[in-house]
């Protein structure tokens, strides 16, 4: 055996050690961020989920001033959590659209009509065309949208307490 | 008391490893008789290491939630199999395991190795005394697993609902079993590197312990395999996760490792290679533990990532492997090659056999551990998934099970005698399943239709050796190479027929509606709420025919409280060609469910194989240690496993 070739475990080793010091001094970031992240909504017009409220489109989303996009559902666990935090943004004069997926137009009004509703406008995305095409893969999720349409922010699960300051400083980002 | 009394044996048995490394280095140096002293100290080490590990399981099972570890993992409500089992569900209680293990082998190996020449196996004892003082230090200063909580708190937190399965009382020990018990053939390798004895005799005081300890890796993984297949719910039987691949790179070493030893034991030759398989299989045993219990590896194994322990085990790792390395470099020159061989041997067929699993390791390694060096220096995130895997590795592990069959006829030193004959059968039955695979099933992807035609060739191939002779006057380890080949092929068609055959459904369905899924009609009565000792479920009535019977399947979704947790418990039935796999998903909220379900033919016999491949081990062991009472006839030549 060659004198290179018995060192050949020891360098491979060596190698191994770096790549593993540097991940244990880097811990990996699991976050992975949204591909839409800096690119304009695809274009979509979706109608109104209820009979009282507009519906929406991406045109309505470049308004000049940030706003927030909702997904939820009626039939969504963690949508009832979430719909008080977002009240709580909207006291705080964010703008916010809801999309409701796969929903029923009276099972939307009775689920706003007890936990109350935030939303500016309501768009009903029956088959999720929308959800895929922001890539969204379920509910809720919310997206940040600057004043010229642009998605700034791609928020998974439900907005807690904890994450207010979070979607405020995105907003404020996005101004 | 317990708690402290656990600790106590865990600082002595620390002191007492001390003291055996010190013995080893005495007895180097000043070429001092050692080997009685060292062996008792070993001996007791290994025991107080057990009396840790056995207080352990003491407050465990007695759910002392005073100990911080207790309160951190148990539930005074939960069954009490999984109270002990949650002794090592967590990183500290398995770390103890870990080392426990190490040093019972140790212990073991000094009390049982009278044929190991008195120098080496005072080397390797001090070697493994070293290993152990490492761990014993991680668990002492930075993961001591009997801290106390004061004040205690009325409950404990309870243990990952995915680790409350039967699976989990014996997986990760058996694993553990196989990883800890290669620390013997570490050790071994380097003592006889330390000592220049690098002989045939330290090949076959060697080979126990690698065959032991590649039994429990065979099994560890044969079962984990079982149990992501049918905890998780995904229809998969491996998956590339990391964790998975962890252990698969000791196994594959280990094997590698094994065929090689037999080539030392009976001629001689392949001594540089096989001691550095013989590092290289607890290295990655260690490089496993390490890539597990520090959690740098995204992977369905979530472990807490701490910087700090990974740091320490990262410097262990660095230390031992390192040094044995650096031995190893430095050594490899003096050792004197054996007997030559011929192009066509025994040997030579072992050579191809120990490339084969080195390049397919180096496949896993490097598959592994790519997305980890690709962030490192573009920055990009990545992983590597399934496709790479089996498109690479999966030629080559059907290339190495095509030549199975034909190693084993091969003569050592120089095969004369033609074996294209013998092959005959195996051959033809090799073309006609091939041929009738074409014919019936044209669209099937060309890996499982080889991996088809090659079950049936290494299937006919691998009872050759018992062929030709008395079947029942061969030795022991021919039947286990025989029973483990065989057991390769059996393997192989399940794993060949799972990919080729697999019918998969997802649909909603309502109470009442029926769906298919291969020749199966599978009708949803009901979905039931139902209880259990520490969780509730929503459960599935399904009813499931392909004509004749009627069988009842219940798949449950779970909840648990403690932690809250959700788990899919598929509801699997094995009939004889194969396994109908279904799984209760959530409701749709207009009065359907999810509902999936597969039909995976013949999926049973991977496990059956693997089962089979352990069992063959278990029997070449038998035949090993049976043969060393019987001296003076060399049936080594002849034995092989």
């Amino acid at each position: 055996m060659s004198r290179a070739l018995r060192f050949v475990p020891l360098a491979v080793l060596l190698l191994l050690i770096a790549g593993l010091i540097w991940r244990l001094a880097n811990p990996g970031d699991s976050v992975i961020r949204s591909k839409l992240e800096g690119r304009p909504v695809p274009a979509f017009a979706l109608p109104a989920a209820l009979p009282t409220k507009a519906g929406l489109t991406s045109a309505d989303l470049a308004t000049g001033r940030p706003r927030l996009v909702n997904f939820f559902a009626s039939w969504c666990g963690p949508c009832i959590t979430e719909v008080k935090v977002l009240q709580e943004l909207k006291r705080r004069g964010v703008a916010i659209d809801g999309i409701a997926v796969r929903d029923r137009s009276e099972d939307v009004t009775d689920f706003l009509a007890r936990r109350g509703d935030p939303y500016a406008r309501i768009g009903s995305d029956l088959q999720s065309r929308v959800q895929i095409a922001l890539g969204s893969s379920g509910v809720p999720e919310s997206f940040v949208v600057d004043g010229k349409g642009m998605i700034r922010y791609q928020h998974v699960g439900p907005i807690k307490d904890s994450d207010v300051p979070l979607i405020l400083a995105k907003l404020e980002q996005a101004r | 008391m317990i708690a402290e009394a656990g600790l106590a044996a865990l600082w002595l048995a620390a002191g007492l490893a001390a003291l055996q490394f010190v013995l080893m280095i005495a007895a180097l140096r000043a070429k001092q008789d050692v080997g009685r002293a060292i062996r008792s100290v070993a001996v007791v080490q290994g025991a107080l290491a057990l009396v840790a590990f056995a207080m352990l399981l003491w407050v465990f099972a007695r759910t002392d939630l005073s100990v911080a570890l207790v309160a951190a993992n148990s539930h005074s409500a939960k069954p009490f199999v999984y109270k002990i089992a949650g002794a090592w569900g967590n990183h500290e209680g398995s770390m103890l395991l870990w080392v426990t293990v190490l040093s019972v082998a140790g212990a073991f190996f000094a009390w049982l190795s009278r044929r190991t020449s008195g120098r080496t196996l005072v080397a390797a004892l001090g070697a493994q005394a070293a290993l152990a003082l490492g761990f014993y230090a991680f668990l002492l200063t930075a993961s001591n697993p009997f801290a106390r909580l004061s004040p205690a708190p009325a409950e404990g937190r309870g243990l990952n609902p995915l680790l409350q399965d039967p699976g989990l009382a014996f997986h990760p020990p058996t694993l553990y079993l196989g990883y800890v018990g290669l620390s013997v053939a570490f050790s071994l390798a380097v003592g006889a590197m330390l000592t220049g004895e690098v002989d045939s005799k330290l090949a076959r005081a060697m080979r126990p312990w690698v065959l032991a300890a590649w039994i429990f890796l065979t099994l560890g993984i044969t079962a984990g395999s079982y149990w992501a297949y049918y905890e998780l719910g995904w229809g998969g039987w491996w998956f590339w996760d990391p964790v998975e691949n962890a252990s698969l790179m000791p196994w594959l070493a280990a094997t590698a490792l094994l065929h090689s030893i037999n080539v030392l034991a009976a001629r001689g030759a392949l001594k540089a290679w096989t001691m550095m398989l013989a590092v290289i299989a607890f290295s990655m045993s260690m490089v496993g533990t390490f890539l597990v219990r520090s959690g740098v590896l995204t992977s369905v194994h979530a472990f807490a990532i701490d910087p700090a322990r990974g740091t320490f085990l990262l410097a262990l790792l660095a230390i031992y492997v390192g040094a044995a390395f650096t031995l190893f470099a430095l050594r490899a020159a003096s050792f004197r090659e054996g007997a030559p061989f011929e192009l066509v041997s025994r040997e030579a067929g072992l050579v191809v056999n120990n490339l084969l699993l080195s390049v397919i390791l180096g496949v896993v390694f490097v598959g592994t551990l790519y997305p980890l060096f690709a962030e490192a220096l573009t920055g990009e995130k990545l992983s590597v998934g399934a496709p790479y895997f089996n498109s690479v590795a999966g030629p080559l592990a059907l290339l190495l099970a095509t030549l199975i069959g034909i190693g084993p006829l091969l003569a050592w030193r120089r095969s004369k005698r033609p074996i294209g004959k013998r092959l005959t059968v195996p051959a033809l039955l090799a073309a006609s399943v091939l041929v009738t695979t074409i014919i019936l099933a044209p669209r099937m992807g060309p890996l499982p239709r080889l991996g088809l035609t090659v079950a049936a060739w290494l299937a006919a191939a691998s009872i050759l050796p018992l062929t030709g002779r008395n079947p029942l006057r061969a030795p022991l380890a021919t039947w286990g190479m025989v029973l483990a080949h065989f057991g390769i092929a059996v393997a192989l068609a399940g794993m060949a027929a799972n990919a080729a055959f697999t019918s998969e459904k997802l649909a909603v369905a309502r109470p009442g509606e029926t769906l298919a899924v291969g020749p199966w009609l599978v009708q949803l009565q009901g979905v039931n709420p139902t209880a259990g000792p520490n969780w509730t479920a929503t459960e599935a009535d399904l009813r499931a025919t392909r004509g004749e019977g009627l069988l009842t399947l219940k798949p449950q979704n779970r909840y648990f409280t403690d932690p809250p947790t959700e788990t899919n418990e598929a509801a699997i039935a094995t009939v004889w060609n194969g396994q109908l796999y279904t799984v209760v998903g959530r409701p749709d909220g207009n009065g359907g469910w999810q509902i999936r379900l597969w039909w995976k033919p013949f999926v049973t016999l991977i496990w059956l194989g693997g089962g089979l491949i352990g069992l063959g081990g278990v029997i070449a062991l038998l035949g090993h240690v049976w043969l060393r009472r019987r001296s003076g006839r060399t049936w080594g030549r002849r034995g092989y496993a």
